[in-house]
């Protein structure tokens, strides 16, 4: 059973990641998880210098998932070099680091820090929803999507996969104007933006007053978009959005996915990972799939 | 290198003790042999439509047996401990613990304490009475009314005075009206409470000079400091992210009252 996928020219030991923010940078989860066992770990976005985030509540439970607005809560690029990558370079994983911004100088000013560190991939984070600044907007106009792709592109050093949100009409042209611009890959669906009201304090659940929507609820409509941006690029996808168990993750590889990202399910179960990567397995022997690749996109 | 992981827990016993309110004793295989008064642990819930844990701390801990005693509050009809508290004895949980970093039982030797508690912060001070040894253990536990829930094991772990919103029993108010009433005083304080109440006994501490530990709560996701949620504001500059903010579920829930700002 060959389990080993190649985003980018990059080879993983298997489809799966964890979505960028719930799995911080390994350290809290190494007590849990082999992360050897992982195909790679995406980190938490780390931006040129460090951000305090959003005020408490930061979180919410809702019907089937739940809602944040942590706002990127992140030590800067330079504590992150120096402790958080040596600490996942201890692992037999890829390393993607996600990378934040208000503005594109700070996403370049990361992408040039990275230039010479011993990390795999890029991931860069062009759709959270949390941010006041205005630069959710990126995400949401291919042309500026396109031209930051390409700005980023020519300095970068590793592969590039550009993270896109949701929050759009339509996903796919945003995906073409990340393609345009060279992104190596593309990785979705960031949060949905959602909104949930205290009814008891009558205000806002949330400080930020919205969030960003993820868990098992919002699995339909990330299938429907990873199937969409499928046929409509060229480059490799990494599906995400409410994976729970292999079973969710497959359905993103059928509809086109080349690996998959856990995210939310991480705070239910610290190891559901493995058995995530497990049940991709079983399932390939089960099938009568001999590589991961050969299941990728077939549902057409 | 990964030696944590979720228990399955069996229920050894659970009643109703209050209004709302349910005893439970956990079977642990080794959540309660490492476990120290003022940690908590994650209850999960078998309803798949709740995917967040429910952090719950520690009330009891017999290490002998195994087991974990947790007094919690039912925060609604159909919520995550509505399902907790129909649990029955053989009925099975999973959990994720101990968490956090719980109180420092040592500072309090050979000195004069309050130990104080406030509505369903009052259950975490019991463990930490129990394993206290100190000069004089005042305990001063703060209820709604009549319900005063664990009661006699207080009264066998030290001085207990109680203070109720209605006046039903003891001091009319809250756990500061107590102390007052009683004209009692102390050289360390550790509390566990509403957030009111621990600004209150935070701005008694530090006008008084008291050393004083406050157990702080707030919106968790994954309770073990990765997903950065329930984060306080921090003198000191947090380990994590450099930026004042520490982790309530990682780096506290117990932090000098100095320490925090709430």
């Amino acid at each position: 059973m060959d389990m080993r996928v190649n985003i980018a020219g990059v080879e993983w030991k298997n489809p799966v990641t964890v979505a960028s923010g719930t799995f911080g940078s390994g350290a809290e989860f190494a007590d849990y998880v082999d992360i050897n066992k992982l195909g790679a770990v995406t980190t938490k976005g780390v931006a040129n210098v460090p951000w305090a985030g959003n005020p408490t509540p930061r979180v919410a439970e809702v019907y089937g998932g739940m809602m944040n607005a942590i706002g990127l809560q992140n030590p800067g690029i330079d504590l992150f070099c120096e402790r958080d990558i040596p600490f996942l370079k201890q692992y037999d994983t890829k390393i993607i680091v996600n990378v934040c911004g208000h503005a594109p100088e700070e996403y370049l000013a990361v992408v040039e820090r990275l230039a010479d560190q011993p990390i795999d991939m890029m991931e860069i984070n062009i759709s959270c929803p949390n941010v006041n600044a205005g630069f959710l907007a990126f995400g949401q106009d291919a042309h500026h999507v396109e031209e930051l792709t390409a700005q980023i592109k020519k300095i970068a050093k590793q592969p590039v996969i550009m993270k896109l949100t949701p929050n759009v009409t339509d996903i796919t042209e945003i995906a073409k104007g990340a393609e345009a611009g060279g992104a190596d890959a593309v990785s979705l669906i960031n949060t949905l933006t959602g909104m949930k009201i205290d009814i008891n304090r009558k205000t806002f659940a949330l400080a930020n007053k919205t969030g960003g929507v993820s868990g098992p609820i919002v699995k339909p409509i990330a299938v429907r978009m990873v199937y969409q941006v499928a046929q409509a690029v060229n480059i490799p996808i990494i599906g995400m959005g409410g994976i729970s168990c292999a079973e969710d993750a497959i359905e993103f590889i059928l509809a086109g996915a080349s690996a998959v990202s856990v995210g939310t399910a991480n705070f239910h179960n610290p190891a559901v990972t493995l058995e995530v990567v497990d049940g991709i397995e079983a399932y390939m022997k089960k099938n009568g799939f001999e590589s991961v690749k050969d299941m990728v996109g077939i549902v057409k | 290198m990964s030696e944590k992981k979720r228990e399955i827990c069996t229920i050894v016993s659970q009643e109703s003790i209050g209004a709302g309110i349910y005893s439970m004793w956990i079977q642990t295989d080794k959540i309660a042999a490492d476990a120290k008064p003022g940690q908590f642990v994650s209850l999960y819930t078998n309803d798949r439509s709740k995917i967040l844990p429910r952090p719950i701390s520690l009330c009891e801990i017999d290490r002998e047996n195994g087991r974990l005693h947790l007094v919690y509050r039912v925060t609604g009809e159909g919520t995550g401990t509505d399902e907790f508290s129909r649990l029955k004895a053989g009925d099975t949980i999973p959990v994720l613990g101990p968490l956090g970093n719980g109180f420092s039982v040592e500072k309090a030797e050979g000195k004069n304490v309050f130990l104080m508690g406030g509505g369903i912060g009052v259950p975490p001070i019991l463990e930490l009475a129990k394993q206290m040894k100190c000069e004089k253990k005042q305990i001063v536990a703060g209820y709604r009314d009549c319900h005063t829930f664990l009661r006699e094991e207080f009264e066998a772990a030290g001085i207990l005075y109680i203070a109720t919103e209605d006046g039903s029993v003891g001091t009319k108010g809250n756990v500061m009206d107590a102390i007052r009433e009683n004209g009692l005083n102390a050289d360390i304080i550790y509390a566990c409470g509403p957030t009111p109440m621990l600004r209150a006994i935070k701005n008694y501490a530090e006008e008084n000079g008291i050393e004083c530990y406050i157990s702080l709560e707030e919106r968790m996701a994954c309770g073990i400091g990765a997903c950065l949620a329930c984060v306080c504001k921090s003198k000191e500059k947090d380990a994590h992210s450099n930026v004042h903010n520490k982790r309530i579920c990682k780096d506290g829930p117990v932090f000098l009252s100095t320490e925090v700002e709430i």
